[in-house]
Parts: structure tokens; sequence; C-alpha cells
């Protein structure tokens, strides 16, 4: 009976992602075909939109004349695609703004893009774990987050669908545009979603079909082909909005004069490419966390509540270790942005969206102080934890000291009595700390020290054996001291005694110093505690508190996502294609902090509906409703 | 049912703290830059020179770089017209400026000419200039516009404003395309044969009847008159003929020496 269930549900779902998949689809080719006609210069009269070819004469319309095709005429014909400069009466008025419909729909979509990217490739790598280890743990709990995820492929491909409604009907001169120039780009986008359908389905109920033996390398290739479309999928649309933040491919009036490869692979294409695919990994490992630690409470089964802190102790490891390098591929980012427009760079990082970036710093903070509190108090499981107890008290002095010091904001708008009052437009400590050389050292200590409570954590149920451990030890302490003077000196040293071209290099020597501790620390580690002796470890002897930190990190990452979003597409400024074609809309100013945040708020809530709706679809598959007792007269007792 | 409550008011608890956050800060807008029209007639040097400092900080986005935080020099504080007769002067220049007038000009719509040392473009080794040439996307400041920042710059140390008052409108230029965009017409007779109009119409010896003739139409309509016919064809209908025929958006497509030369061309048809 419950595999009758099982089979109806996952019916269901895959009926909806393959609906959703060829909605979307028939859409984009449905409004792809006519829009290249138009982009071929064809006139969009009634005559011509019905034979394209050729004029044709419409019963009843006395007016017209053939057409006498001149010199002039057939010169027109080959002239080449002219983009449309929308008006402000182009935009359909629609009562509500276009922009709140097209941002809801954009980053919910995002959002579940993101996830359902993101949980195959953690559960291809961990599927794996456990093939090589001969551990099933791994190989169900790979299949249990796959499980979560699946309702996602639908709701992923319901909002696309919406999107692309939206979008179509509500910018059609910028859509119009697009289709012109990635053309058949878009098809091959659409086109992949079948691909990724039946990946996901075979991959997913051929599990247990496939468990052992060569049938699970076959299987494991499935997750790779799945993985293979997905990651296609996520950098085609990648290239779509880096072509409207800094456009390739194209001529100052728009005209394409690149093929579709330049194109695509526009200044920003592989920074957003590679910051999204390592943001993927964290925000899907902090979903299901999540997810995790919502089970945990819920049950008082020791068995399970074992199974689910080990798997929410997995979530968390996903999403901190994607999350520590994430700064940096922002970092390559920003100098791209800079690089192709530096009054672009500094619309985002010193003008007016400036502000934005003391939210962000609240929201990694949150980050980091959940991510470092987990482990903190996941250390209770083990009994080795003890001798590094007191290094915690350090690292979170260091992390609330650095949490202010990124906070603190350097411009204030203040009023005449209050500049008056603080003795100048910046107080003595906004002026300092205010800079970003002050932040800079503040985010490479906190994820230094983050990984150093990462590190600790995954020692403490172990002690080396290695005849060289002592030294190995000492080593991986000087590097610590070394990483963090160096962060400190360059920060120092190079942001407030020299000028702005050696401030902006000092970064880069931050930036390694940080990389240098996790890269040593994760190999060094290895080889150290190689054939180690382990210490006992109790799963599911956590505080339930400390599952208030995996409800956390799902949260700010999501506001956060949303955060980055707006600032991505504000600094576009008023254009729809950065200095090709002008946003002339309603909406075309950058909005206040307050209302984005607002925006982000309410999106982040949907997600958040969405997602408890995606849990109960993957706990009901698992609920079996037991037979009703029958009475001595036969009807249902 | 308590760990769903418990779990959903933490999140939304922190939703709303995040929220908070956001609308704590200082709320500013990022207003589109609105196309204002000069009154040239009414223009003095004084007001000239404001409307400089309302681009320089405004649709110019110049302060966005020059200022005190040193992405490019501070010019606000130094006497823009003394430094430029320096840089004028330095060997390294490689413009045709002679002037501080010409030279600002040139630095506002050709910036690499010269790159003020340490403000290069990194890893140009000073060659190369960050800055975007100020009348191109996606600043576009107008003739009128980069003149009269150059006049600020030359007033607001006190030095003497060389650039004139702007007393007519800059010719409308088409963006020249790179590539193969249509190019505009340069004779009335080429522009008649670029829109087809003989197609349709008598005129300068060709014979069509599904338009009006208009052999002799200089006799009987005036300039406004014939341009309204051209821009806006449903606007008067001959008698005997359609309206929708004509197609209406060559006020789009034409370009204003185009639909200049057309209306003198047909001006001079007369019976």
């Amino acid at each position: 009976m419950s595999f009758k269930r099982v089979s109806k549900l996952g019916c269901i779902r895959s009926f909806s992602a393959f609906i959703g998949a060829f909605l979307l689809a028939l859409l984009i080719v449905g409004v792809t075909v006519p829009s290249v006609s138009v982009a071929a210069g064809v006139s969009d009269t009634l005559e011509e939109r019905i034979s394209p070819m050729g004029r044709v004469h419409i019963e009843g319309d006395d007016s017209f004349e053939p057409a006498v095709k001149t010199e002039a005429s057939e010169a027109e014909e080959v002239v080449p695609y002219q983009m449309k400069k929308p008006s402000r009466s182009d935009y359909p008025d629609i009562g509500v703004s276009s922009r709140a419909v097209v941002w809801i729909l954009a980053q919910l979509h995002l959002f579940f893009g993101a996830l359902v990217l993101a949980i195959p490739l953690f559960v291809l790598v961990i599927e794996l774990v456990g093939f090589r280890t001969g551990d099933e743990r791994y190989d169900s709990m790979a299949h249990e987050f796959m499980k979560i995820s699946l309702t996602g492929f639908s709701i992923t491909a319901i909002i696309g669908g919406a999107l692309a409604f939206a979008l179509f009907t509500l910018y059609p001169d910028l859509m119009a545009y697009l289709t012109h120039v990635f053309g058949a780009q878009m098809l091959v986008y659409a086109s992949l979603f079948f691909f990724e359908s039946f990946f996901l389905y075979t991959y997913y109920y051929g599990w247990n079909a496939m468990r052992y033996g060569n049938l699970k390398w076959l299987h494991l290739t499935l997750g790779l082909l799945l993985n293979a479309a997905g990651m296609t999928i996520m950098v085609m649309a990648n290239s779509w909005a880096t072509f409207m933040m800094a456009p390739s491919g194209v001529n100052e009036v728009g005209q394409v004069v690149g093929n579709i490869w330049e194109v695509m692979k526009g200044p920003l294409w592989n920074p957003i490419n590679l910051h999204r695919f390592i943001a993927n990994i964290a925000f899907g490992g902090a979903v299901v966390g999540a997810y995790a630690a919502f089970k945990f409470l819920s049950t008082r089964d020791p068995e399970k509540r074992a199974h689910y802190d080990w798997m929410g102790y997995t979530s968390n490891f996903i999403a901190i270790l994607s999350f520590l390098p994430l700064p940096f591929a922002g970092y390559w980012l920003m100098a791209e942005i800079y690089a192709y427009s530096q009054q672009m760079g500094i619309t985002a990082m010193g003008g007016i969206l400036a502000w934005l970036f003391i939210v962000q710093a609240v929201l990694i903070g949150t980050i980091l102080l959940a991510a470092n509190y987990y482990l903190w108090a996941g250390m209770s499981r083990t009994e080795g934890s003890e001798r590094y107890k007191p290094l915690i008290k350090m690292i979170a002095f260091v992390l609330v000291v650095c949490f202010l010091i990124w906070v603190t904001p350097h411009t204030l708008i203040l009023s005449a009595s209050e500049i008056a009052a603080l003795g100048g437009s910046h107080h003595h400590l906004l002026g300092p700390l205010g800079i970003m050389p002050a932040k800079n050292i503040a985010v490479n200590l906190m994820l230094i020290v983050t990984f150093l409570s990462f590190q600790l954590y995954r020692r403490s149920d172990k002690v080396a054996t290695v005849s060289w451990a002592p030294f190995g030890n000492a080593l991986m302490v000087a590097i610590y001291v070394v990483a963090m003077v160096n962060v400190i000196f360059a920060g120092v040293y190079y942001g407030y005694f020299t000028n702005t071209v050696y401030k902006v290099g000092s970064s880069v020597m931050q930036v390694s110093s940080t990389l240098v501790v996790i890269v040593v620390g994760i190999t060094l580690d290895a080889f150290l505690f190689k054939g180690a002796k382990t210490l006992p470890s109790y799963w599911g002897k956590v505080p339930d508190r400390a599952q208030y930190a995996l409800f956390a990190l799902p949260v700010a990452f999501t506001w956060l996502m949303g955060l980055m979003g707006y600032v991505r597409s504000s600094v576009k400024t008023h254009w729809h294609v950065y200095t090709v074609m002008k946003d002339n809309s309603p909406d075309n100013f950058i909005p206040t902090i307050g209302y984005a945040g607002n925006m982000i708020t309410l999106v982040t809530v949907l997600f958040l509906i969405l997602v408890l709706f995606m849990f109960w679809i993957a706990n009901l598959s698992a609920t079996k409703q037991p037979k009703p007792a029958v009475s001595a007269d036969g009807g249902a007792a | 049912m308590n760990v769903l409550s418990k779990s959903l008011g933490f999140s939304l608890g922190m939703i709303l703290i995040f929220t908070l956050v956001a609308n704590l800060l200082p709320q500013v807008e990022g207003e589109a830059p609105v196309e204002k029209k000069v009154d040239l007639g009414a223009l003095t040097m004084d007001s000239y020179i404001a409307l400089g400092e309302t681009l320089f900080s405004g649709k110019g986005t110049c302060a966005l770089c020059h200022n005190a935080l040193g992405r490019a020099p501070d010019l606000l504080v130094m006497n823009v017209a003394g430094v430029s007769e320096e840089h004028l002067a330095d060997e390294r220049y490689k413009g045709k400026a002679t002037s501080v007038e010409e030279y600002l000009h040139e630095s506002m719509v050709d910036p690499g000419a010269y790159v003020v040392a340490s403000f290069g473009k990194k890893g140009s080794n000073d060659t190369e200039s960050p800055m975007p040439a100020v009348n191109k996307a996606p600043i576009e400041l107008t003739e009128i516009e980069i003149n009269a920042i150059i006049a600020f710059l030359q007033a607001k140390d006190g030095n003497d404003v060389t650039v004139e008052l702007p007393t007519e409108a800059p010719p409308v230029v088409a963006v020249p395309a790179v590539g193969s965009a249509p190019a505009s017409a340069a004779t009335a007779e080429e522009a008649l044969k670029k829109y087809g109009c003989q197609a349709c119409h008598s005129m300068l010896g060709s014979e069509s009847s599904v338009g009006p003739a208009l052999n002799g139409i200089g006799s009987s309509q005036s300039a406004e008159q014939i341009t309204l016919s051209i821009t806006d064809p449903a606007a008067a209908i001959v008698e005997g003929f359609s309206p929708g025929v004509m197609p209406a958006d060559f006020a789009e497509k034409m370009t204003v020496k185009e639909l200049k030369m057309i209306v003198d061309l047909l001006l001079e048809q007369k019976e």
C-alpha cells in the first residue's frame, strides 16, 4: 500500500514538473519566434504578421493597394535589426508596480532554482562517499536529501513559467530585444529542462534499483548528468543577467556584432557563475539543515534524533565549508565590475547602495555567529572536546569585536546640531573604523576564526597518533598566527598609510592569508589524523537550542540572497541593458533600502511557506494510514 | 505543533530584525536622470555655471569619483585651471588641446588623452583611464551640458570663464551605428528614394496614383502642413484617398535633417 502511495505522489510530482517545464518551453518558443520575426526588421502590421513572406489582402479592407517594389524598399529589407527604445507608454500599466511583480517571481524562482541545483551536487558527492566507504548511512541520507528537494523542481518550473509570462507581458520591448540577441540559445535552454527532468526522475526513482555493484556506477552517472544539465541551465540563465549588466557581442546601438558565444561570455559571466555555484551549495546545505533540525526537535526517539543530528551536522558542514570561500568569489565579481565600469562599482560600494552593506554585515555576522555556535554546542557530543573549550571564548571575543567593526558606518546623515556636537561630519571612531580597510581586517579575521571553530570541532573526537603530531600542531598554530598578523598588518599599513592603489591591492594579501589557513588546515589534518585514535561520539546528544542555529542559517542566507539580488540589479541604475537600452518604465529608479528590505521580507516569507510545503510533501510520502479495523458485520469499525 | 510554532516564530523574528535594520538606515532613492529643457533665451552665465554644478554631482556623476576618497583627482579642492595648464605642459600629454577649456573638454570626451599619475586603470601604468567618455552611454551629456561643467570648473576657483553661452540647440546627430546601421541620406532625392515616397506619389517625373500627386504642393501647402502630413499622415486626408495607407512611422525613422530636406524640396514644387 505504501509503495502504491509513493508511486502516485511521484507520478503527480513528475507530471507537474513536466507540465511546468513544458509550459515554460512553450512560452519561450512562442514568444521567441514572433520576436525573431520582428527582429528581422519585418513590420508588424496585421497583413504581414499573417503572411510574413508577402502581403495579403484582407477581405473587406478596400484600402489595400498592391505594394510597389522599388529599389528603396528592397534596400529596407536588408536593414539590420533596430532595437526599439521603449518610451513610458510602451510599458503596460497593470495597476501595481510591474517591477514588484517581476521582483517577487524572479527572486522566488532564484531561491528554488538555487536549491534544486545545489542539492543534487552534494547528494552526488555524499552518494559517492557512501559507495567508496561502504557506509550505507551516507547512501540513505543522500536519498533522503533528494526526496526533500523533489517537489522543489516542480515549484521552480511553475514559478519560472510565471516569471517568463510576467517578463514578456510587462517588459515586451526588453524581452523582444533579449530574444533577438540570444535567439536559439533560449530554445536550447528550454529544451534542457526535458533532459534535467529525465535524469532527475531516473536518478531518484532508480536509487534502490541501482544501489550496488556496477549498477551503482550507472546510477552515479545519472546523477552526474543531472548535475551537468542543471549547471548548463544555470550558466545559460546567468548569461542573460550578466548581459544586462555588462553587454558584450553588441555595439553601442544594440546591434549584435558577435556570435552567441561572444554575447554570453561577457566580463561578469564567469564571476557570477562561480559566485552562484558556491552560494547555491551553501544555501542548499543550510535549507536541508533546517529540515534535519525540525525533524530532530519533532522526535523523542533516540535513534531518529541521532540520525537527524548527524544529518544536521552534515548539512551545516556543507553550508559553512561552501560559505567560507564565498566572499572571495564575491571579491572577484566586484573587481570585475570595477574593471568593467568604475562608475558601476562605485555605485554599488561607495554610492547610493553603500548602506546596503551594513545590512549585509548584519546578515553575514548572523551566519557566522550561528555556524560557530552550532559547532561549539555540537562539541558536547564528544568527550575529547574539553581540551578545546578555552579557545571558544577567544573565538567568540574575536567574532563579536570584528562584527562590531564591520557594522560601523562611515558616513552618517546628520543635522547641523549633530555635526556641531560631533565636532565634524565623521565621528573620530567612525572615520578609521568605517572604511573598507578596517572591514577587510574584520571579515578576514571572522573567516579565519570560523575555520578554527570548524577545525577544532573536527579534531574533537580524534587523537593524532602519527609521530610528527607535535610538529604538525605547532605548524598549524604558526600558520594561524602569521595569517592573522598579516591580515592586520596589510589592512593597517596599506589601508591607512598609502594611497588608494595599494589599499585595493592589500586585500589580495589578506584574502590569500585566509585561503592559506583554510587549504593548509584541511590538508594538514588529512595527514595528521590518518589512522588517528577515535574518541566516543554520541549523535543525538546535543542541546535543542543548537538546532535553532540551523534555522538561523537558511533564514539569513535567504534574506542575504534577496539583498544581493537587489544590489546586482540596481547597479544598472536606469538601464535595462547597461549603456544599450534605457529603462523608461515608471520603476526606473533605485528603490530605498527600506523598500527593498520589505520586498525581500515578503519574498523570504513566501519562500518559507513553500519550503514548509515541500517538507510536508516529503513527509507525506512516508506516512502510512493504518488499515481500518473491520467489524463483525463486515463494515468499518 | 509546538516545534512548528517555535521554529516559525524564531525564523519570522529573525526576518523582522533584518527588515528593521534595513528600515532604520538612511532611506535614499536613486532617481533616473531627468532631461531638462534649458531655456537658452533666459540663460545667463551665472545660471549656466549653476547648471554645471548641478550636472557635476547629478547627471554627470562626476562627484562619484572626483571626491575626497581618492578614486580620482578631487576637482572640488584643486585649482582646476591651474592644474590643467600643468597637465598640458607635461611631456606625457598626448592630446590635441591647446587651452584649458579645450583640455577640460578633451578630458571629458576622451579621458585617455592624459591620465593623471596613479589614477590610471589597474595594470595600465597610467596609460588608460578608468573614466568613461561623458558624451556616451551611460552618462550621455550633451555638448551644452559638457560646456556648463567646464564653466563651473573654471568659475569655482575664480578663474575666467572662457566658454560661451549656448545660443542655439546643437544639431541632432544620428548615433553612428558601428556595423551596418542605415546612414542618413545626403540629399533630398536620396531621402525620397530611401523612404519610397515616389512609389505612391507622383512627383519629380514619377507617376503613381496610390497617393495624392505632389507636383505642385509647394503652391498650396506650408512647410508646417507638409511636415505634419509626413509625421502624422492621418491628421489630414486628401479627398478620394483612404486613411491608413501611408506609413505612420516616418517621424521615428527619419532624421531631422532628412525630414527638413524633403519638406524643403516639396516646397519648391510649385505649379
